[in-house]
């Protein structure tokens, strides 16, 4: 139940008002109807953190780069222990 | 999903070990406070290639353990008033109450529908105007802005057949309670990133300043928590104690602003009991006077008689990080999946289970 988990934008589906949002969100192929009241932001194409039918967190790309980057780092330094 | 893979990648969580193998000088006792993080954990065989000084145990951090007898039992009662929908996450069905589970009274005849999403229950109600559906709105901070959109929506939409029975939960102050426990041996938590996701970092400084105990932030994938373990134990070596953020692909320090006034507009703190635990103040959510009308509790006249909870179970010194599941006598014998004793057993994200579906031999005999 609290699983939580990304899936890509596919379509912004419905927009009632400023507030009340609804977009396809594809998980791995399977989509839902996801509400997106909680990312104003999130444009098509994003990867949104699902959770409960509410879409609540932006994924951040560059954020999730470094951590393979510092995995590469560690890499590196561990070699010279 | 290319993204999931990486985090699931075997030669990183390899470089990750043996980083954490060639700092750990110290024995150290590291609490995850999710119930996700800890299924994650056991599942993927992570506790068995740790340094053997460091000891993972399991935190509160699933709604399915930590929902009293008290709740379960009032959300049975309410499933058997006519014209009522009883509509709740599946996970909840199985817990034991007092007399019975939501299941057994679904069996008895009860209205019990298992939604994905609160929201479907606003949908349910509107097509069933002549019946009460009521939702049953468990879980943490993850949870809540979801559960308060529920209701938001209701009353926008003039939905008054709508409620629900609210019993959130909150991190923060199960934390302080185990780590104001007079036995309490953790030295640095893992705070769990979704809740984090939605409420950030800043009620953490206080905590990690007050009780001396770095706390990291940290995602559900085997690389997440390996690197989430490391940061921590990078700390605790260093003799430091700071609030990081190993999830940050997900958790910004100051949250999701939208998602904190939404459960602002719907809920209040409140106190709350936790299943084995027992009361911890101002650890909840209810609905505030504003939303009074969507309240299940005010909407309803509950009529429970309150009850002692199983005491052949040992869930509150699991939880309180003092046990490990295979120190419970009843563990795998009269406490299984198909008959649990105590709801740890229930959800997979409980410890019990997990360790029951999981676990090797040197896991179950681990302290
Ligand atoms: S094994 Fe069963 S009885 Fe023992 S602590 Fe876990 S849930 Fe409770």
């Amino acid at each position: 139940m609290c699983l939580a988990i990304p899936g890509k934008i596919l379509s912004i589906t419905q927009q009632l008002n400023d507030t009340f949002r609804f977009g396809k969100v594809s998980f791995g192929g399977v989509c839902k109807e996801v509400n997106l009241c909680m990312v104003p932001a999130a444009k098509e194409g994003d990867y949104v953190l699902v959770h409960v039918g509410v879409a609540i967190g932006i994924v951040d790309e560059a954020e999730a780069k470094q951590t393979f980057y510092y995995l590469e780092k560690m890499g590196e330094t561990s070699e010279l222990h | 999903m290319k993204f999931l893979s990486e985090y699931r990648d075997p030669a990183l969580v390899e470089q990750y070990l043996q980083e954490l193998h060639r700092i750990t000088t110290k024995p150290w006792t590291l609490m995850e406070i999710c119930g996700g993080q800890t299924h994650s954990l056991v599942k993927n065989g992570l506790l068995d290639l740790l340094p053997k000084q460091i000891t993972m145990v399991h935190g509160p951090g699933c709604p399915v353990c930590v929902t009293s007898t008290g709740v379960i039992d009032e959300a049975i009662w309410l499933s058997e008033q006519p014209n009522t929908i009883l509509c709740s996450f599946g996970d909840m069905l199985r817990v034991p109450g007092s007399s019975k589970s939501l299941l057994q009274a679904k069996a008895d005849g009860a209205d019990v529908r298992i939604l994905y999403s609160p929201l479907e229950a606003v949908s349910l109600a509107k097509e069933n105007p002549g019946k009460e559906v009521v939702f049953f709105a468990v879980g943490f901070e993850t949870t809540a802005p979801a559960n308060a959109l529920s209701v938001v929506q209701a009353h926008k939409q003039g939905v008054i057949n709508y409620s629900i029975l609210a019993s959130h939960v909150l991190v923060p102050p199960a934390m302080e309670a185990i780590l104001s426990d007079k036995d309490n041996r953790i030295d640095a938590f893992l705070a769990a990133g979704h809740v984090c996701t939605i409420m950030g970092m800043e009620e953490y400084y206080p905590i990690a300043e007050k009780y001396k105990t770095p706390i990291v932030v940290t995602g559900f994938e085997p690389v997440d928590l390996l690197q989430g373990i490391l940061m921590a134990v990078q700390q605790l070596e260093a003799g430091v104690y700071k609030v990081e953020n190993q999830y940050t692909r997900y958790v910004q320090r100051e949250g999701n602003r939208m998602a904190m006034e939404t459960i602002n507009e719907v809920f209040a703190t409140s106190d709350r009991v936790w299943r084995g635990i027992g009361p911890i103040p101002q650890s909840g959510y209810e609905v505030n006077k504003a939303y009074e009308a969507y309240n299940a509790r005010k909407k309803f006249t509950i009529g429970i008689t309150p009850v002692q909870e199983n005491p052949a179970c040992i869930s509150g010194d699991i939880m309180k990080g003092l046990k490990k599941p295979g120190q419970c006598p009843h563990f795998g014998k009269a406490c299984t999946p198909e008959h649990p004793l105590g709801a740890p057993m229930v959800s997979s994200e409980g410890a019990c289970a997990a360790y029951y579906h999981y676990a090797t031999a040197p896991e179950l005999e681990s302290a």
